[in-house]
This record gives structure tokens, C-alpha cells and sequence, in this order.
């Protein structure tokens, strides 16, 4: 495992939206990949159908290691129960757009947004909060968004 | 005070987006708190963009309830404990 200097022993969560568009499950496996080489670990954030896409395909747990309910994290973070390094909320709805401004001002942190979909920009456009958005074009086939993904990582988990 | 889905509610709308559910709030009830995301109603941190809005007609209290696959609902509750609690910790509109 190679680490990024200043990211090792770093923890991050990943917050799923609704699994409806099928990137999400795919991408969430990269990221979790990728994160785990620069030595931080990932939670899973998600409602019962986005966390057995994950646990379903990745049944050896390669990637995954904490799975957690998308309201439990909420009330974890309002109650000050847990604290992540980083947040990157999938986004492809308005509801998305919803769960990442909550997330940003319960934490004060940069929230990282992933934002894809059919109306990528559209949703992109309600958002007035700062985080950092990386957002591409994509629905079923997950490269626009992983080619965005690789360019940003390494900027993302040695700044934020 | 148990989960949102168990209270007897009234859907306002569906399927709207959490501005319009703001504007509604503000155009239609009587009067209305701010409030910031993850402040508590019925036991449950509400998730939204600031500021979040939430009407009081009387008793009644009208809130946005988002859930990740179904997008905002706006609700309508009778509960006058929630809506003096609402009423005394919420930022006047």
C-alpha cells in the first residue's frame, strides 16, 4: 500500500445517493479502491439498496470495511458522534444536493461533490454551498466521471 | 416522539425541489422559523439547504422531509409540544 504523505491513517465516507443511476455502485467501489493505496480508510453511507449494491460486489470485502445507514451517519454528525476527514457525497438529484449541504454545515468541511447523471449541470447549478465538485456526464458508463476522479484525487487528499 | 413515518402527516407536495418547498412554506404559512441542517424535528436531523425554513400555523408544522430516492416531501404535522419547541428554538422569519 503506498500512502500520500499526510493522507495515511486519514479516514473518509463515502455518502451514496439513491442507486437508481448505475455509476454510482462502480465508482464508489474506484474510490474506496483508490483511497485504500494512499492509506485512508472509507465508510460506506448509504439506504438499504445503495449498501447491498456495495456489499453484494465486493463480497470478500477488498474495499469495503464500515458500512453504515445514510440517517445514522446524519444523526452522528448533528450528535458530534463521528468525525470523517472526508466527505464525498454522490450526487445526481436534488435530494443529493440536499444531503451534501447538510453534510457541509454540520462538519464545516469541504465536502467533496460527485456529481453525475443525465443533468449533471442542472444539479450542479443548485449548489451555493463551498465544496469542491468533480462532475461529469456519466450514467452507465463510469469513465467520465473515474477520468475526472483521477485528475482531482491527489489534489483533494493532500488539501482538503 | 418516534420516526417521521410513523407520525400522522399530510403531504403538501412531492417531488418538489427544496426551493420550492422554502417558497411554499414562506407564501402560505401563517408564520415561520429558520432553522440550520441536522436541528432536530420529531427526534429526526432534517436535511436541507440553507436556510431551511419550517411553517407554524398554530399547532400545525409544515417541514420538508427529504429521503435520498424519493427527493423532498413537504409535510404537514399536528404536534403543539414540536411546534412550541419549534416556535422558541428556531430563528424568527
Amino acid at each position: 500500500m503506498t500512502s500520500v504523505q499526510g493522507a495515511a491513517g486519514k479516514t473518509a465516507v463515502l455518502v451514496l445517493g439513491c442507486p437508481q443511476v448505475p455509476v454510482q455502485t462502480g465508482i464508489a467501489l474506484y474510490l474506496m479502491s483508490q483511497l485504500r493505496k494512499k492509506g485512508i480508510s472509507s465508510t460506506i453511507a448509504g439506504n438499504r439498496a445503495a449498501r447491498l449494491l456495495i456489499e453484494v460486489s465486493d463480497p470478500e470485502r477488498h474495499y469495503i470495511s464500515e458500512v453504515m445507514d445514510l440517517d445514522r451517519y446524519i444523526a452522528d454528525l448533528a450528535d458530534r458522534k463521528r468525525q470523517f476527514d472526508y466527505h464525498f457525497v454522490f450526487i445526481h438529484n436534488d435530494a443529493g444536493v440536499s444531503y451534501a449541504a447538510t453534510v457541509q454545515a454540520l462538519t464545516q468541511k469541504t465536502v467533496i461533490a460527485l456529481i453525475y447523471g443525465e443533468h449533471f449541470q442542472d444539479v450542479a447549478g443548485e449548489i451555493e454551498f463551498p465544496c469542491e465538485k468533480v462532475m461529469a456526464k456519466a450514467v452507465h458508463n463510469p469513465m467520465p466521471l473515474k477520468n475526472k476522479l483521477d485528475e482531482v484525487l491527489p489534489w483533494v487528499v493532500s488539501n482538503l | 416522539m418516534g420516526c417521521i413515518e410513523s407520525l400522522s402527516y399530510e403531504v403538501v407536495l412531492q417531488g418538489a425541489s427544496f426551493k420550492e418547498c422554502r417558497e411554499y412554506i414562506r407564501a402560505n404559512c401563517r408564520e415561520y422559523r429558520i432553522v440550520e441542517p441536522g436541528f432536530k424535528i420529531f427526534e429526526k436531523p432534517i436535511i436541507g439547504i440553507p436556510p431551511i425554513s419550517i411553517g407554524l400555523d398554530g399547532d400545525t408544522i409544515t417541514f420538508p422531509f427529504t429521503k435520498p430516492c424519493y427527493g423532498t416531501f413537504l409535510l404537514r404535522v399536528d404536534d403543539s409540544e414540536e411546534a412550541e419547541r419549534i416556535r422558541r428554538e428556531g430563528k424568527p422569519g
